[in-house]
C-alpha cells in the first residue's frame, strides 16, 4: 500500500472542507473496501479524511413519520436496530444477506453506498479497465463474464453494482442526503447509483468533497409481505449472481402495490418499474407473477458467460413474490 | 580574557552555530530531492495538521487488557501492527483482503477483520486478540470446546474461529446449528473442520455460560 497522510475529521464541514481541496483527498469510514482497492493499488489517495468517528450513525423516526439512518450507522447496527426490523424489515434482510458478521461490523451505511464493483477486471491492475483506467478498453466484455451485467450496460462497461442493502434501499424509495462545500442535496436512491455509459469511472453522483449524511425512507406499508433473495455460488458470504427484493402491500389477494428491484444484474441497484406497474391491483399468483417477471426481462441482455443469469433472474423474481406474497 | 569566553559560551548556548545549521538544511534538502515527487507535494501543503507520509503518528491503544503508546505509520494495518511489531503472531494473516475471517479479532467488543482496520484508525480502542481471550493458564470455554470437538486441522484458521464463535454467542447469533452456520460465514476453514466447528460452539451456547 502506499503510503499517506491521515487526518480525523473534526467535525462534518471539517471533513467536506478537507476533502473538496483537492481530488487526491478520500474519506475513510470503516475501510472495507477502500483498504483493499489501496493495497492493490486501484485507489491510491495522498490523503485519508477520517469520518468513522463523526456523530452521523442515528436511527430515527423523522418529523413526519420517516426513517432516516445516519451514514456512519454500521450495517450490522442497522440489520438489528428494532425501528428497522418491524418498520422495514427487507432492508434489514437484505444487509444480513451482504457480506460477513465481521464486515457488517465495520461497515457503514454510506461506505455500503460507496463501495466499488468487484468486477475481476476491475481488480487486476494488469488487465484493461475503463472503470479503473478510463479508455483502457472492457476486458469483461469478451472475458469471463459470468458475474456481469444483463441491464444497462454500455460497450464500454459491465460490471455490476455489488451491494444488497441499497437494493432494499431502492425498492423502499429512499433519499440520500447528502452535504457538500457550497450546498447540501437530497437525491432519490434510484438516482444516485448511474449507468456506466461512456463514463464507467463514475459509479454515482458525488462530487469530490460532498459527503453522504444520512438515508432517508419514507413511511410504508410493505412490512409485511417482502423478501430479499439472494442467488450465490454458496450459501453465504459470496456476492449476488441474481439478487430480488420484493415487497407487496396486499389487500387479501390482491396486491395494492408492489415494490420489486434487483441486484448483480446492472451498474446499479436495478428497481423494476414497469413490472410493479403491471402488479398493481392484480391477483397475487403464479401466473402474474411470471408475466411480471418477462416484463422485467424485456431489454435483458447476455454477454456470454453470464447467459444463465436470463433464466436464473426471472425465475427468481417469480420466487422471491411468492415466498413474499405468502408471508403472513 | 574572562569575558571573551563568557560572549562566546553565550554565542554557542543561545544562537545555533552557522556551520551545524548549515549541514542541517544541506541535508534535509538533499533528502528531499531524492523523495518522490508526489511525496514533496504532499509535504509541501498543510503537512503539520496531517499524521505526515514522513513520519510515524503517536497512537495510544489498548490490547488484552494492556496499554500501548506506539508510534505507526498511517498505512500500518492492526493486523501487522499486532504481528510484526508487537509480535501477537496468535492472529493469523489469511488472505489479506477480507475474505477469510483468519486474521478476525474484537475492537470494543465487536468482532471484525484485523487486515481490513488501519492501526491509526483505533485511537484510544480496546482490542481483544486470541491472546487475550483466557486468563492465565485456564481455556477459555469455547478454547476447550474446540479442542474437545477437533474443531480444526492444520489450526490455521482457529484463532479466527474462536474470536468470530465467541461474538456469535455474545450477539444471540447461535440459537441453532443452521444459525450457527450463517454467522459464522465470514471465516473459511480450508481443511473442513465445519461440523465440529459448529458442534464446539453448539456446546458452548448451550452450556449457558457467560463469555
Amino acid at each position: 500500500m502506499i503510503n499517506f497522510n491521515y487526518k480525523k475529521a473534526a467535525n462534518v464541514k471539517d471533513a467536506v472542507a478537507l476533502v473538496s481541496k483537492d481530488n487526491s483527498s478520500m474519506f475513510i469510514a470503516g475501510g472495507t473496501n477502500l483498504v483493499d482497492l489501496m493495497k492493490r493499488g486501484i485507489s491510491s489517495p495522498q490523503n485519508l479524511i477520517g469520518i468513522d468517528q463523526l456523530p452521523l450513525n442515528n436511527i430515527e423516526r423523522t418529523a413526519s413519520g420517516n426513517i432516516r439512518i445516519g451514514a456512519m450507522a454500521l450495517n450490522s447496527d442497522v440489520a438489528e436496530n428494532e425501528l428497522i426490523r418491524s418498520q422495514l424489515p427487507l432492508l434489514s434482510m437484505a444487509l444480513n444477506a451482504g457480506a460477513s458478521p465481521q464486515i457488517r461490523n465495520m461497515a457503514t451505511t454510506g461506505g455500503n453506498m460507496m463501495q466499488r464493483t468487484r468486477c475481476s477486471y476491475f481488480y487486476d491492475i494488469s488487465m484493461p479497465c475503463n472503470k479503473r483506467n478510463p479508455g483502457s478498453g472492457c476486458a469483461a466484455m469478451n472475458g469471463y463474464n459470468r458475474m456481469h451485467a444483463i441491464f444497462g450496460a454500455s460497450d464500454n462497461c459491465i460490471a455490476v453494482h455489488p451491494s444488497d442493502m441499497c437494493v432494499a434501499l431502492v425498492a423502499l424509495d429512499a433519499s440520500v442526503h447528502i452535504t457538500g462545500n457550497k450546498k447540501d442535496r437530497n437525491v432519490a436512491f434510484k438516482d444516485f447509483h448511474r449507468l456506466p455509459g461512456n463514463t464507467a469511472q463514475k459509479d454515482n453522483v458525488l462530487e469530490n468533497g460532498e459527503l453522504i449524511t444520512a438515508v432517508e425512507i419514507p413511511v410504508n406499508r410493505f412490512n409485511k409481505h417482502y423478501h430479499y433473495s439472494k442467488v450465490r455460488d454458496r450459501s453465504s458470504f459470496a456476492f449476488a449472481l441474481v439478487s430480488v427484493a420484493a415487497a407487496l402491500d396486499m389487500d387479501g389477494n390482491n396486491i395494492k402495490n408492489a415494490r420489486l428491484a434487483m441486484g448483480g444484474v446492472a451498474h446499479k441497484p436495478w428497481r423494476l418499474f414497469a413490472a410493479e406497474e403491471f402488479l398493481k391491483g392484480k391477483k397475487a399468483d403464479e401466473a402474474n407473477f411470471k408475466q411480471a417477471a418477462a416484463i422485467a426481462m424485456k431489454d435483458a441482455k447476455s454477454y456470454g458467460h453470464n447467459e444463465f443469469k436470463l433464466r436464473m433472474a426471472p425465475q427468481a423474481i417469480v420466487n422471491t413474490l411468492n415466498i413474499a406474497a405468502n408471508k403472513s | 580574557m574572562s569575558r571573551d569566553i563568557t560572549k562566546s559560551e553565550a554565542q554557542n548556548a543561545g544562537v545555533e552555530h552557522p556551520r551545524r545549521k548549515f549541514l542541517k538544511q544541506s541535508t534535509a534538502l538533499a533528502a528531499i530531492t531524492l523523495l518522490p515527487q508526489t511525496l514533496v507535494k504532499a509535504a509541501d501543503k498543510d503537512l503539520d495538521q496531517f499524521a505526515g507520509k514522513l513520519e510515524q503518528a503517536p497512537l495510544q491503544v489498548e490490547i488484552n487488557g494492556k496499554q500501548y503508546d506506539l508510534s505507526v505509520e498511517p498505512r500500518t494495518t492492526v493486523l501487522d501492527l499486532l504481528r510484526e511489531d508487537l509480535h501477537l503472531t496468535g492472529t493469523k494473516k489469511g488472505c489479506d483482503w477480507g475474505q477469510c475471517g483468519a486474521c478476525t479479532i474484537h475492537i470494543n467488543g465487536k468482532r471484525v477483520l484485523a487486515c481490513m482496520s488501519l492501526a491509526i484508525m483505533q485511537q484510544g480502542k480496546k482490542i481483544t486478540t486470541i491472546e487475550g481471550l483466557s486468563t492465565g493458564d485456564q481455556l477459555h470455554p469455547m478454547q476447550q470446546a474446540f479442542v474437545q470437538h477437533d474443531g480444526f486441522q492444520c489450526g490455521y484458521c482457529t484463532p479466527g474461529q474462536i474470536m468470530s464463535a465467541v461474538a456469535c454467542i455474545r450477539e444471540g447469533h447461535a440459537n441453532s446449528k443452521d444459525e450457527i452456520r450463517e454467522y459464522m460465514s465470514g471465516n473459511i476453514c480450508r481443511c473442513g473442520a465445519y461440523n465440529n466447528i459448529t458442534d464446539a460452539i453448539d456446546e458452548v451456547k448451550k452450556g449457558g455460560k457467560s463469555l
